[in-house]
């Protein structure tokens, strides 16, 4: 399996607070880097679904603004392009992450991206469904194996019932 | 989590979000970098995308779940975690995860254990469906 791009991702202190703060987590050791010493976790670690915050350091990813491209949110009009399909590029269906070791601030992750299955599937909820997997492996800063997330998405025929 | 207070069946539960704010969605959208309208876009979601309106990101149902899971092991103990996405969530919601022991085992010399990860909504419509794996503290 050829990889199919890499991001140089820099875990900091201060992102991995923000983030456990928004999944609703004050566990101290996410929030004080100066709780190394005597905490019981150690040091600062991130939360296990923080590897997915790379997106953030993805000059490619899609669902962020960027400089000179029209973006498909409401601004004046319900949506910023006209004749955008209803869906907006699908959901997530499934993820999985499996840790050689924790996340820390002060890690320098390197992110490589490749494509895994792809499959269909009818629906009642929201006609044809269209799986692709995607695998990411977080290597660090001495090319050791940190992490390997392997995530689903899905895209609908169109939006999904509420039943 | 020491490997002398579980047993295989043993379930723990946590109310991991009560009345799911729409600015926990924004916060939440801001911290991971998925700033996809269907979660902050009231307009976008009702009058383009056909939705009733923003919805959770799959990912920060799965990041509240998760805190159930690094409540028992100890967020450096994970070593997997994964889920489906069954049901979406919505602000308003009430979600409550229920972690059920499943096997205990040793690897390499270290005590491990394996836990059913299932979240529920306030109406008992499960949300995410998934398993954890997490190294026990002798």
């Amino acid at each position: 399996m050829s990889d199919e791009k890499t991001v140089t991702f820099p875990v900091e202190g201060a992102h991995v607070m923000m983030f456990a703060r928004s999944i609703g987590d004050y566990n101290p050791a996410y929030h004080d880097p100066g709780k190394g010493e005597g905490n019981p976790m150690g040091a600062q670690v991130a939360p296990p679904t923080f590897p997915q915050a790379v997106a953030q350091f993805d000059p490619d990813y899609p669902l962020r603004i960027k400089d000179g491209e029209a973006w498909f949110g409401s601004g004046g009009k319900p949506s910023g392009i006209e004749g955008r399909p209803a869906t907006s590029g699908g959901l997530h269906a499934e993820q999985h992450f499996e840790y050689t070791r924790p996340v820390r601030p002060g890690d320098v992750l390197t992110a490589r991206y490749s494509q895994g299955e792809t499959w269909e599937k009818e629906s009642r909820r929201a006609g044809k469904l269209t799986f692709t997997e995607r695998l990411v492996d977080y290597y660090d800063q001495d090319g050791d194996h940190v992490c390997r997330a392997r995530g689903v998405g899905v895209r609908t025929e169109r939006p999904v019932d509420r039943g | 989590m020491k490997a002398s207070e579980i047993s295989v069946g043993q379930t723990f539960e946590k109310v991991v979000v009560e009345d799911l704010k729409r600015t926990q969605l924004v916060m939440y959208s801001g911290a991971s970098g998925d700033y996809n309208p269907l979660h902050t876009d009231d307009l976008y979601c009702k009058e383009a995308a056909g939705y009733p309106g923003v919805f959770a990101h799959g990912m920060l149902t799965m990041g509240m779940t998760g805190t159930l899971v690094t409540d028992l092991f100890g967020a450096e103990n994970v070593r997997k975690y994964g889920v489906r996405f069954t049901n979406q969530v919505w602000p308003g919601d009430t979600l409550t995860a229920t972690a059920t022991v499943q096997d205990i085992r040793e690897e390499d010399g270290r005590a491990m254990a394996e836990v059913g990860i299932e979240t529920k909504n306030q109406d008992g419509k499960t949300v995410v469906l998934g398993a954890a794996t997490g190294l026990l503290e002798d």
